[in-house]
């Protein structure tokens, strides 16, 4: 069968099934449509979590961001993840024991003030929103890729299913069509990793391929890697590129900025015990780490195989090029998309890809009558994108990874949008505004504001604002600095009383802000930052991506002054987190 | 807080800061500040620093994390705070 018809059967399949699922898990109470009646069992809430946590970054981007910064990108395995240990034992546990519905509650009740979750509602809706414009763009990258449709009637396509089983089904809708979507992604992730590891290692677990023997027996994986790409100019596969400094930071601010972020947190509200929370974290983790102890083995893999094809001989041997006429067809189809851009600088008819910006190889490299590098793009999505076919596997592994990374995009984009609807539906509309709103009406503001939401997310995801690249650091920064202080300060400082957790709050917020505009313009208008973003310019060598602990800790820092230099908190409130520390009497889903 | 509790939540904390210990151990030292030096050990074609940065600090926080969960039911049995039996 032709591989465009496949694509269309796996991915309208699949489609069909979340639809299907939609129907049948329609949400008829606040209760459903916040936490799914906080019924879900916690290994399906692991397997929900892991999908609304593993996006199309973490399914498309990811290995290619390993393959091209080796050991450095070891920072984003580590800290995506071991936020989850932070979420286990400091958060999910109690906030399930609170038992409400959203994140912005638990901060104003505790602190006893409307303007604490007011501004809990801010932080969320900034973080999530600067989110989700990535999974609309992803969304439309995929569908224009696979589907040969164009981007707009991508995204658009992809608001529509969004809207029928998000609108319809609320956080019980979301988290089964996860359930789905995590099995399609995982397998369209797992398949092409455990065929490329068999062809390069002999061995089909891609985590022990990695540290295996090429079956050439020409040494191991690692160190060939390391040896063909530091042939070439580039610097070593293994070796450390940036500040250890920075690297410390960099996954401190992804560890806490993981705990801290809304959609995630609220998926621990969907189950019916304590206990459940504590566990399903680990479920969550372990679906997660299946993708995350894959993704190093493809990255190298893939690199491997990259620049092996194209450097075919000895480097500097006439004949040791791959001659562009006869290049494989994966490299002309992925020519196609703009993915893979070759220029014959020097004439010659073959492919050098080299590192250039070396000066000392690219002069040797002029010996060899090289010109510059030819391989002018390199998009680190082709890592994963184009496995399938570097590796020869049969077209429905490609439709099955096209399936794959629509289904990341679209599960994650459902979580976030959730988190915004139901903060402005119930922490604004019922918290602040009309607190006397029926339940009827108040399950119709949800519906109304997912629709809202999905409307502004879908425009921003087909005119993204200039800086769409680098809000992801904002929004972990944003998350690491003020929402996951305050909940653990929460929990674990009784005394801690509103005045501390708003300026701390405030304090976090604002420095990281702050220092992330310095450096890269106040509001990322290109121009208007006060410094060039570059390591001397850097105070004490921090980069702005890195800053979201600093920040942390400044708000914790505030927090606790202020709090010690103003009242302790009423009695009740004290009684409160005496409460959520017990498991004993959690209760089932309670509006208030 | 009475005495009971108060003995829960200290035990409780005793466990977290043990488990915290070990997941900072395995990523931010094992994994960034001694990588060089645990690569110096290698096991198959991996350096030691190279492998817990990218695999060993993952599968240990999976292991922290289904420990925490274990200890804490059954401290929570302990001090008699656990929750009721039935699943709804």
């Amino acid at each position: 069968m032709e591989l465009q018809t496949l694509i269309y059967i796996f991915v309208g399949g699949t489609f069909l099934l979340y639809i299907g699922i939609a129907i049948w898990a329609r949400a008829s109470t606040t209760g459903e449509f916040y936490v799914a009646g906080k019924g879900i069992h916690p290994v399906a809430n692991g397997m929900a979590t892991a999908a609304d946590w593993m996006s199309a970054a973490s399914f498309i981007s990811m290995a290619g961001l390993i393959a091209f910064n080796g050991y450095d990108a070891s920072v984003y395995l580590m800290g995506w993840t071991g936020g989850y240990v932070l979420l286990a034992m400091l958060l999910a546990p109690y906030l399930r024991k609170f038992g409400k519905f959203t994140v912005p509650e638990f901060i104003g009740e505790r602190y006893y003030s409307k303007t604490a979750r007011i501004v809990a509602v801010i932080c969320l809706i900034v973080a999530s929103l600067t989110y989700v414009i990535g999974q609309m763009k992803g969304v439309g990258v995929a569908f224009g890729r696979f589907l040969e449709v164009d981007f707009e009637t991508g995204v658009l396509v992809g608001m529509g299913i969004v809207f029928i089983y998000a609108v319809l089904g609320g956080m019980k809708g979301i988290t089964y069509t996860q359930i789905a979507q995590y099995c399609v992604l995982i397998f369209a992730y797992t398949i092409p990793a455990v065929f490329i590891s068999l062809n390069l290692t002999g061995n089909p677990l891609p985590q022990i391929g990695l540290g295996s023997e090429l079956i050439d027996k020409s040494g191991f994986l690692l160190d060939r890697l390391d040896q063909t790409i530091t042939d070439l100019g580039f610097s070593k596969y293994t070796d450390q590129k940036g500040t250890t400094l920075n690297m410390v930071l960099l996954t401190m601010s992804l560890m806490i900025g993981t705990a801290g972020l809304p959609h995630v947190i609220i998926r621990f509200f969907t189950v019916p015990k304590v206990r459940d929370a504590r566990a399903s974290a680990g479920w969550a983790l372990l679906f997660i780490a299946i993708l995350y102890t894959t993704a190093p083995a493809v990255g190298s893999m893939a690199r491997f195989n990259l620049t092996n094809t194209i450097q075919s001989g000895q480097v500097g041997d006439p004949q040791g090029n791959l001659v562009y006429a006869q290049a494989p067809s994966w490299f002309k189809n992925w020519e196609k998309t703009g993915l893979l851009k070759f220029e014959d600088k020097n004439g010659d008819g073959r492919i050098q890809y080299y590192n250039d910006k070396n000066e000392e190889f690219a002069k040797k490299a002029d010996g060899f009558g090289w010109k510059g590098n030819e391989m002018v793009k390199v998009d680190r999505d082709i890592m994963v994108l184009a496995n399938p076919e570097i590796s020869n596997l049969p077209f429905w592994v490609i439709a099955l990874v096209a399936a794959g990374g629509l289904a990341a995009a679209l599960s994650t984009a459902a979580g976030l949008l959730l988190a915004i609807s139901s903060s402005i539906s119930h922490d604004l509309l019922k918290g602040v505004f009309m607190p006397d709103i029926s339940e009827k009406k108040e399950l119709m503001a949800g519906r109304l504001a997912m629709a809202g939401a999905i409307a502004v997310a879908g425009y921003l995801g087909m005119n993204p604002p200039g800086f769409a690249a680098q809000v992801v650091a904002l929004a972990f920064g944003l998350a690491a600095s003020s929402i996951f202080p305050a909940l653990m300060m929460g929990i674990f400082y009784k005394k801690m009383n509103n005045t501390g957790a708003v300026f701390g709050m405030l304090a976090g917020l604002g420095s990281t802000l702050v220092y992330i505009f310095i450096y890269k313009g106040w509001f990322f208008i290109p121009g208007s930052n006060n410094l060039p973003n570059t390591a001397d310019n850097w105070l004490f060598g921090i980069q702005p991506e890195s800053f979201g602990a600093v920040g942390a800790l400044i708000n914790f820092a505030v927090a606790i002054v202020i709090c010690k230099l103003t009242k302790a908190p009423p009695e009740h409130i004290q009684h409160l987190v005496e409460d959520i520390r017990v498991p004993k009497g959690a209760s089932a889903a309670s509006s208030h | 807080m009475n005495n009971s509790a108060n003995e829960y939540w200290k035990a409780n904390l005793r466990l977290v800061s043990i488990l915290l210990v070990i997941w900072f151990v395995v990523s931010f030292l094992f994994g960034i500040i001694l990588v060089d030096l645990l690569n110096t050990i290698r096991i198959g074609g991996i350096g030691m620093g190279f492998w817990f940065a990218q695999q060993g600090s993952i599968f240990t926080f999976l292991i922290l994390i289904f420990v925490y969960a274990i200890k804490m039911n059954a401290l929570d049995r302990k001090f008699n705070v656990h929750e009721d039996e039935e699943r709804k």
